[in-house]
């Protein structure tokens, strides 16, 4: 599923920020750090005003008319030829992986394959593209890491938060039983068969828990209202929060306390 | 041939899903038998690659595969022509009921009574047992786990451990009632006494029934893996032995099964190689001191060369039926394999099973995933799971006017109401104004948003809307 080899673009110095309409709507604050990230790598970031949403959730329920419609309506955002970074696993995949099976046969075939090629995941970005070196401002501190299914098998940066995370002197990570495992959202997966994903959940819940950390950062935000909304709802101990949250929230001066 | 009464099988209502999957969740020993397995699976998978470059083994086993599916036609004459030099006779089934009425005429012209069978997920497709029986032919299988399933009156809960919803205790228990073995929770001692009784079943049977893993064309060997010498004794004791396959089984040659071979063990029980490894190459010859007299091969399609119509669809027949799929998925390992009441349960079933009931028996399968696409990370012949999914789900609900739907039963998932959201949905995410009055109001007015939202919040809290978007923060930064 991942792409066998991954080119790296060059750093550059422009690039469009694809915000994702579950950022845009419930966790901008993860948008904005993202965007403060790459601002202070010296990065210019272009936000598409006219951007709503990759066309996912109905894609992935087959409703592909649907989906196509909603998808070309991103392809005209991106004029120049800067990179597409997305805070997210899950939207990056379907724009790199499934706008060119979404648009093949269609007059935008090619655009959609060229506007798909440029779609990074913003850590791996950060990380691969920018070479990013963070210093933590921040207290010690303990967190576990869940890498989304899709940044983990669509986009191939399972490695990626772990190391950014591990660039933090004073985080310890801690990793959960079966860190690979799917925590049970899948966009309407979780609620046309909600008994199936609750037990999900529960269990990734249960995993976190365990390890001791009262936080866990993600790298979607389907994963995030899904694992710390049920945490939430069931009284659990752990929190969460998008990494780029947290990362941004660790080197920042006044200091590591996260929100 | 004269007997044409279709057999009456089992009739699992397969769109019972829902309840199916919800009993399994809350029966706290289902839970843990197949946790328990599953872990332990997929850990000695990950042990039995390690050292291997697993990338370029699964590339070589996509590429056998598709090799083969390419020259699927000519490699079914060539395997026949082959089979037939070496004194085995090729039977060709369209379905299930031709398969079992054929496996039935092979008994009757030899007055057998008593079939053993060695395991064979096709002959769980055809429901073969079931209709034997109806026949006045007594079945019995002789794989332990389908042993125990059979005894159970169950259906394989997993496609190579076919009583892993039990656990020991069970198993024990009823091995005691059924034929009377002292309760133990000696693992060794039940199999040994399972070994006792099926020793003398196959001494007396007068058919032995098989599957196929792999059915090489250019030498005309049908090739068995196994590890209880079960299959050995099924294919060597009996004076007829039937193999029954489905017909994308076939690979060319002995050097494609080597790479297949290396992937299917350790892809599904974490092995380096089987106990048992068979190449069946013909009846007992003259000078031979064993064998069986007749050998046959029924090649079934079952609804398998409308999948090879199908250039995306097509990739379905790639699978070499390890189960690694099911072993690493999390839908799987919290509902079992009955949930789902089909033959072939976990991806693998929600990818072929539609081909094979129809989509409108099927419908919920497709959907049963969170798309995490730990199959197809693990599937040793590439099938691209996911995507098969979305692709099923498209046809469910006649969702592409691009790419017509085709599969059997397509469009039965559809309802007006669905499709009036999403083109709701599409119309005002394709206006980015309305998307971002829509949304901003949202933002605005957040204090009224509901705390409940369906089945979401049976579960979790609801996301909370913030107080502005991405959009309205941006805009504010001049961006």
């Amino acid at each position: 599923m991942v792409d066998p080899i991954k080119v790296y673009p060059a750093k550059p110095a422009k690039v469009y920020f694809y915000g994702t309409c579950l950022v845009d709507m419930f966790y901008p604050d993860a948008g904005i750090a993202g965007v403060e990230l790459l601002e202070r790598e010296g990065i210019e970031v272009l936000f598409p005003q006219n951007q709503t949403c990759c066309g996912q959730p109905a894609y992935t329920s087959g409703y592909h008319d649907q989906a196509r419609s909603v998808a070309r309506a991103q392809l005209d955002l991106f004029p120049g030829d800067w990179p597409i970074v997305v805070p997210s696993g899950s939207c990056g995949g379907m724009m790199r992986k499934h706008y060119p099976d979404l648009f093949k046969d269609t007059t935008e075939e090619v655009k959609a394959a060229e506007v798909a090629g440029r779609v990074w995941e913003l850590t791996d970005f950060l990380l691969n593209v920018c070479h990013i070196k963070l210093e933590d401002l921040g207290e010690p501190t303990t967190v576990a890491m869940h890498t989304s299914c899709s940044a983990r098998r669509e986009m191939g940066v399972a490695e990626v938060g772990p190391k950014l995370l591990g660039q933090l002197k004073n985080v310890n990570l801690v990793e959960q039983v079966r860190p690979e495992e799917c925590c049970g959202f899948g966009g309407t997966f979780a609620v046309r068969h909600p008994e199936i994903s609750g037990a999900m959940v529960s269990e990734k819940v249960d995993a976190l828990v365990d390890t001791g950390t009262k936080q866990f950062v993600t790298t979607d935000c389907g994963c995030l209202m899904n694992i710390a909304g049920y945490a939430e709802k069931n009284q659990k101990p752990v929190e969460g929060q998008h990494i780029l949250s947290f990362l941004w929230a660790r080197t920042q001066s006044k200091g590591g306390q996260q929100s | 041939m004269s007997e044409t009464a279709e057999h009456t099988g089992h009739h699992i209502d397969v769109k019972e899903f829902h309840p199916r999957a919800q009993a399994a969740i809350h029966d706290p020993k289902i839970r843990k038998n197949f946790r328990s397995a599953m872990d332990g699976l997929m850990s000695k998978r990950k042990t039995a690659f390690e050292g291997w470059d697993l990338e370029t083994l699964r590339d070589l086993g996509a590429n056998v595969r598709l090799r083969a599916l390419a020259n699927l036609p000519d490699l079914l004459e060539q395997l026949e022509k082959k089979l037939t030099e070496n004194g085995i006779k090729v039977h060709w089934a369209v379905d299930g009921d031709e398969a079992c009425r054929i496996v039935r005429d092979i008994c009757k012209a030899r007055d057998a009574k008593t079939v053993i069978k060695g395991k064979s997920m096709v002959s769980e497709e055809m429901e073969l047992n079931h209709y034997l029986e109806e026949q006045g032919i007594e079945a019995l299988e002789s794989d332990l786990g389908e042993y125990i399933v059979q005894l159970a009156d169950e259906t394989p809960s997993h496609i190579i451990m076919p009583a892993i919803h039990k656990n020991t205790g069970e198993i024990s228990q009823l091995l005691h009632d059924k034929t009377g073995t002292d309760l133990s929770n000696d693992v060794e001692y039940l199999t040994a006494s399972a070994r006792l009784q099926l020793r003398e079943k196959f001494m007396n049977a007068d058919v032995g029934v098989s599957g196929v893993n792999f059915a090489v064309a250019e030498t005309g060997t049908l090739c068995l893996v196994e590890n209880e010498g079960n299959g050995r004794m099924t294919t060597t004791v009996p004076k007829c032995h039937i193999a029954v396959t489905g017909i994308e089984k076939v690979v060319s040659s002995m050097e494609d099964v080597s790479a297949l071979l290396a992937l299917l063990t350790r892809s599904a029980t974490g092995q380096h190689i089987t106990t048992y490894f068979n190449m069946i190459s013909g009846p007992r010859k003259a000078e031979e001191l064993d064998g069986p007299e007749e050998v046959h091969l029924v090649l079934v399609d079952n609804g398998r060369s409308s999948i090879y119509q199908d250039d995306e669809l097509l990739d379905t027949l790639r699978c070499i039926r390890c189960g690694a799929c099911m072993n690493h998925c999390p839908v799987y390992t919290r509902v079992g394999g009955h949930a789902y009441g089909t033959t072939y349960p976990g991806p693998i079933g929600k990818i072929l099973m539609p081909h094979l009931i129809g989509l409108d028996e099927g419908r919920h399968l497709p959907s049963a995933s969170s798309l995490c696409g730990a199959c197809g990370e693990v599937c040793p012949v590439k099938i691209p799971i996911p995507d098969l999914l979305v692709r099923l789900r498209q046809e469910s609900v006649d969702g592409d006017k691009l790419h017509p739907a085709k599969v059997r039963g397509h469009g039965a998932k559809r309802s007006s109401m669905e499709a009036m959201i999403w083109k709701g949905w599409a119309w005002m995410h394709a206006s980015p104004g309305i998307y971002r009055f829509g949304t901003g109001a949202a933002s605005k007015f957040r204090a009224l948003q509901p705390s409940k939202a369906g089945a979401w919040t049976d579960y979790r809290t609801a996301p909370k809307l913030a107080a502005k978007t991405l959009h309205q923060r941006m805009k504010e930064r001049g961006q």
